[in-house]
């Protein structure tokens, strides 16, 4: 696992290093090479501790997160029109990366403490109203795609811990009536234009469908070899926006062509079926919960945003775990990494 | 299940129910994994797509985004006098070009205001290139001479995201003398023009080239037209320039040298100040142009980009037409300027000898009709009639010579024919024949119509160009260079030597150094010190001054005045015309020859004892205006125009 983690990282250094040449970004490549060290460090960690007691301590770090992200709303700083980071502009969090981490120990918790072998009804509203909670916050922040990172953890937990199908029926009625209602009443415009735009880009080609046609002729013009590391006028040209982050891998694609493609998105499967089958041997219940949270967690990740370098998925400004420069996620992920290692080194304990 | 109790205590029991929970969810982290698989696959085929089925597509679209064609533009080959010194130069400023790779029409609007330019004009302009089916690297200028506040706003929207297609190019305009020295000479350039290109002559240009369109510039345009390079660069989505792709040079145009000699123009041209008129001055020996001046005069550089029509409108529009290059356009009678030629070709043909003398007493009845003299000469020989200008001598010359015979020597000095100058528009003027009245006016020529012919009356016209060239060479003995303004490979005809009697020849100059030397004569006005000057005045009328007396159109039509003369007498080196439109008599033309032929020998005597001091070039009148460079606009400036 830690050789494909470190693969993958590589790749997403070589590519920040590329993607940022001749701009003011430049020193980003070593500044992500420094924060995948202090991943390490968290990734160990992460393993050190008995997963056990991090879970025990799982509501506590659930307070902490929603305390730290209302507090987020009042000294927080802002950015591109949202409030998302603690700190100073050269040195500060994104809170809402390391909530991720707390609803997944949260989840395993709640659903490792069900006697039944199914989710009662009460359980399920129960959860779905811790989850619920944060992912207003940070919706509200506003950072939509961070947010709904957070239901696939609790989707593949609860359809883990198992439920009746006329629950899933339910929710889906649900969501079907709540979806046209939220997007004209809780998206924001901006957020609205970009679903637009992710259904027709031609539509606004200079907004936010120019990230879409620009990601997509930056792919599309890789071809099967790719244009080469630095030789990618998409890139290093600047058509693609924020290159080194969200569209890190259209520029891969770009430079690195179809065969490029192939390779890294072959690592991230990798990576999850090992962390799948960590699922699988884990010693426990909580283990596994554990486990597959951060596999959702990390599938929806790529989805969403590799879907999105191709078109096939909304913006949503997700970055894409290991590869897109951004310390609070990279430490962030490295720590689930470390829960998962954690879990695995304890399969055989007792 | 409490987790966080202590695992000492219920160990066994625990842990054995703890190890059998992953495998009650087995079957579901399978499905997880197939969903995953299909998640994949999901994106891969979004790769695919991208990439494998159809990447010439994303590829062409990558190209257009980061690749843009800068026309380099090829400076023209500067004019230069016959010593070098330079008549027509270049300065170098920026111009905005569309590029029409990326050009998208809704983009004009905005782009219009923003340089306040006319958008219905700009639209139809990018709709002639478009209709004309040029390249599409070729780009369209829009905009010259670009001040720093117009490069702050090309600067700051000229980015991916606002209008990739602004393109400024760096260009070296035309910058002429002011004041429009030698302009008629020079010409000006101007973008070829849609009716141009549907002429053969100019196939060989494309939409938006700069080519001369008169004079000098047009004539030698393919010597001083460079040909324009093109690089193709690579950019960012803020256009800016990332590398250069391929750079095809421009290869400059090459420089031309011409026989006009700066010193000589000068004050030709301001002999001629506040005057309507022309003053051509030749080398008779070779047939070079020394100075040719045609007054009023326009600034050629209002052409030197694009011309806006309502300074067009006023050059057209002004009754003393500016444009119109007297020297080789202006048609007129020679009025007495044509005496030397009737003398020679009464001598020539035996229609008079040494001895024909006759007696004016103001005039002459011929056919009918009396002919006024100007005067009263009594009795006058050739040489007496040549130099007080006797009109009843000349009615009698021509009388005996016939029209037929007059018509055959003015076409020997080259009247009636372009002398072949190397200028476009070359008018040829006339020479009256029987064969011409016939074919004309399907009339026959009568007797008494030559008895105006005669003295450079009638139907008979020349030009300027055209009296210097015949009256030089008489001066030479009979030999009529090609009159050319430039030297260097120039294909010039064979001088037209005629079969004269250098005798005869003599008695004509002989008289026309009378006129200018001898007290009495009509030209001592031209008189020099030192420098024996021949010429011969000219009156031209427009029209029977009887007629013309007390109205209204008498005054704007006043005679036309002409002088032509050479010097020295012996070995002429220059022959001057002049013609003083509604300048009354010849006599008030004299001085504007003699200024001329003045600074060309005060030259030739500086040059002959060489002192730095004097010999420097009358700046005062070549001094162009300060070269305008335009500064790169201040980083603060965009910045401004960004918000």
């Amino acid at each position: 696992m830690l050789i494909l983690v470190c693969a993958i990282c590589a790749l997403g250094v070589l590519q920040i290093f590329s993607a940022t040449r001749d701009t003011r970004f430049t020193e980003a490549w070593w500044k992500q090479a420094v924060w995948i060290l202090a991943g390490f460090i968290a990734l160990w960690i992460g393993t050190l501790i008995d997963y056990h007691t991090l879970l025990g301590q799982a509501y506590v770090f659930y307070g902490l997160s929603v305390v730290t992200l209302a507090g987020t709303f009042v000294i927080g700083m802002t950015a591109f029109g949202s409030r998302r980071w603690i700190g100073t502009p050269s040195y500060h969090i994104q809170v809402s990366e390391f909530v991720k981490l707390v609803i997944v120990l949260l989840v395993a918790r709640y659903l490792s403490e069900l006697k039944g072998d199914q989710l009662e009804l009460r359980d399920l509203l129960k959860l779905a109203g811790l989850v619920g909670l944060p992912l207003i916050m940070v919706m509200i922040e506003p950072d939509l795609g961070t947010a709904l990172t957070f239901v696939p953890i609790l989707a593949v937990g609860v359809f883990l811990a198992g439920f009746r199908w006329q629950y899933a029926v339910a929710i889906l009625i649900i969501v079907a009536v709540a979806a046209p209602a939220a997007y004209f009443v809780v998206l924001k415009d901006y957020q609205r234009s970009r679903v637009v735009s992710f259904l027709d880009p031609s539509q606004d080609p200079k907004g936010s469908g120019y990230q879409v046609i620009q990601s997509k002729i930056a792919v599309g013009a890789g071809a099967l070899w790719g244009r080469g590391v630095t030789k990618g006028t998409q890139t290093q040209g600047r058509f693609l926006p924020v290159s080194q982050k969200d569209f890190i891998f259209s520029a891969f694609a770009e430079e690195h062509g179809f065969v490029g493609v192939i390779v890294a998105l072959g690592l991230y499967f990798l990576l999850l079926m090992q962390i799948v089958q960590n699922a699988q041997t884990a010693s426990d219940k909580a283990g596994m919960h554990i486990c597959m949270g951060v596999a959702a967690l990390l599938l929806f990740h790529v989805l969403v945003n590799v879907g999105m370098v191709v078109g096939r998925m909304p913006v949503t400004g997700i970055p894409l775990p290991l590869m897109s420069s951004g310390g609070s996620n990279i430490v962030a992920m490295f720590l689930m990494l470390g829960l998962v290692n954690n879990v695995r080194l304890r399969r055989f304990v007792n | 299940m409490k987790l966080h109790v202590d695992r000492e205590g219920e160990q066994e029991s625990a842990n054995q129910l703890l190890r059998d929970d992953p495998k009650f969810a087995a079957q579901k982290i399978a499905f997880f994994q197939y969903v995953t698989v299909a998640v994949f696959l999901f994106l891969i085929t979004g790769f695919w797509d991208l990439q494998i089925r159809n990447p010439e597509v994303y590829q062409e679209r990558a190209l257009e985004n980061s690749v843009k064609s800068i026309p380099v533009l090829a400076p023209r080959g500067k004019i230069l006098d016959r010593d070098g010194r330079v008549i027509v130069d270049n300065h170098s400023s920026f111009s905005l070009y569309l590029s029409r790779e990326n050009l998208k029409m809704e983009h004009l609007r905005p782009i219009a205001e923003g340089l306040n330019l006319d958008y219905d004009s700009l639209v139809a302009r990018v709709r002639r290139f478009q209709s004309r089916g040029a390249p599409q690297y070729e780009p369209i200028a829009i905009k010259e001479e670009l001040t720093p506040g117009e490069l702050a706003f090309v600067d700051s929207h000229k980015d991916a995201n606002t209008f990739p297609e602004l393109e400024v190019v760096h260009v070296q305009h035309r910058l002429y003398p002011h004041d429009g020295l030698a302009a008629h000479v020079i010409g000006y350039v101007g973008e070829v023009s849609e009716a141009e290109l549907n002429d053969p002559e100019f196939a060989r240009f494309h939409q938006g080239d700069v080519i001369g369109k008169d004079g000098i510039e047009r004539q030698y345009n393919d010597i001083l037209m460079g040909v324009d390079g093109q690089r193709r660069v690579e950019v960012d989505s803020f256009g800016n320039e990332r590398h250069v792709l391929d750079d095809k040079e421009a290869v400059p145009g090459h420089n031309l040298q011409l026989t006009i000699d700066l010193d000589l123009q000068a004050v030709a041209e301001l002999t001629l100040e506040n005057r309507r008129g022309a003053v051509v001055a030749l080398d008779p020996r070779t047939g070079e142009v020394l100075a040719m001046v045609s007054r009023p005069a326009f600034d050629p550089n209002l052409f030197a980009g694009r011309i806006r029509s309502k300074d067009w409108k006023v050059l057209l529009d002004n009754p003393d037409h500016p444009l119109l290059n007297r020297a080789i356009q202006a048609q007129q009678a020679p009025g007495s300027t044509f005496k030397p030629i009737m003398a020679l070709a009464g001598l020539e043909t035996g229609a008079i000898d040494d001895n024909f003398r006759i007696s004016c007493g103001g005039g002459g009845t011929f056919y009918g009709r009396f002919f006024k003299c100007w005067g009263k000469h009594g009795g006058v020989g050739l040489h007496e009639g040549l130099v007080h200008s006797c009109d009843t001598f000349f009615y009698n010359v021509g009388n005996r010579l016939g029209i037929d015979r007059i018509a055959q020597y003015a076409e020997m000095v080259g009247y009636g024919h372009k002398t072949g100058i190397d200028l476009p528009h070359e008018a040829e003027g006339l020479v009256p024949s029987s064969k011409w009245k016939i074919r004309n006016f399907r009339e026959r020529w009568y007797p008494s119509e030559t008895i105006s012919v005669a003295i450079g009356q009638g139907a008979t016209t020349v030009t300027p160009l055209q009296m210097a060239a015949a009256i030089g060479g008489i001066a030479v003995g009979g030999m009529w260079f090609q009159p050319h303004l430039v030297s260097e490979g120039a294909h010039l005809m064979p001088a037209r030597r005629a079969e004269v009697n250098l005798e005869n020849i003599q008695k004509v100059i002989s008289g026309m150094s009378g006129v200018v030397n001898e007290p009495g004569g009509t030209g001592v006005r031209a008189h020099l010190p030192g420098i024996e000057v021949c010429g011969k005045t000219g009156t031209a009328q427009l029209a029977s001054n009887d007629l013309l007396k007390g109205t209204s159109y008498g005054l704007t039509h006043k005679d036309n005045a002409w002088f032509v003369g050479f010097a020295p007498r012996q070995n002429p080196e220059i022959v001057v015309a002049t013609l003083f439109e509604n300048g009354e008599h010849g006599q008030l033309a004299a001085p504007i020859v003699r200024d001329v032929l003045k600074a060309y020998f005060d030259k030739k005597a500086r040059l002959a004892q060489p002192s730095p001091q004097i010999a420097r070039v009358p700046t005062g009148l070549l001094q162009p205006p300060a070269p305008l460079q335009p500064a790169a606009p201040a980083p603060a400036t965009s910045a401004a125009f960004n918000q």
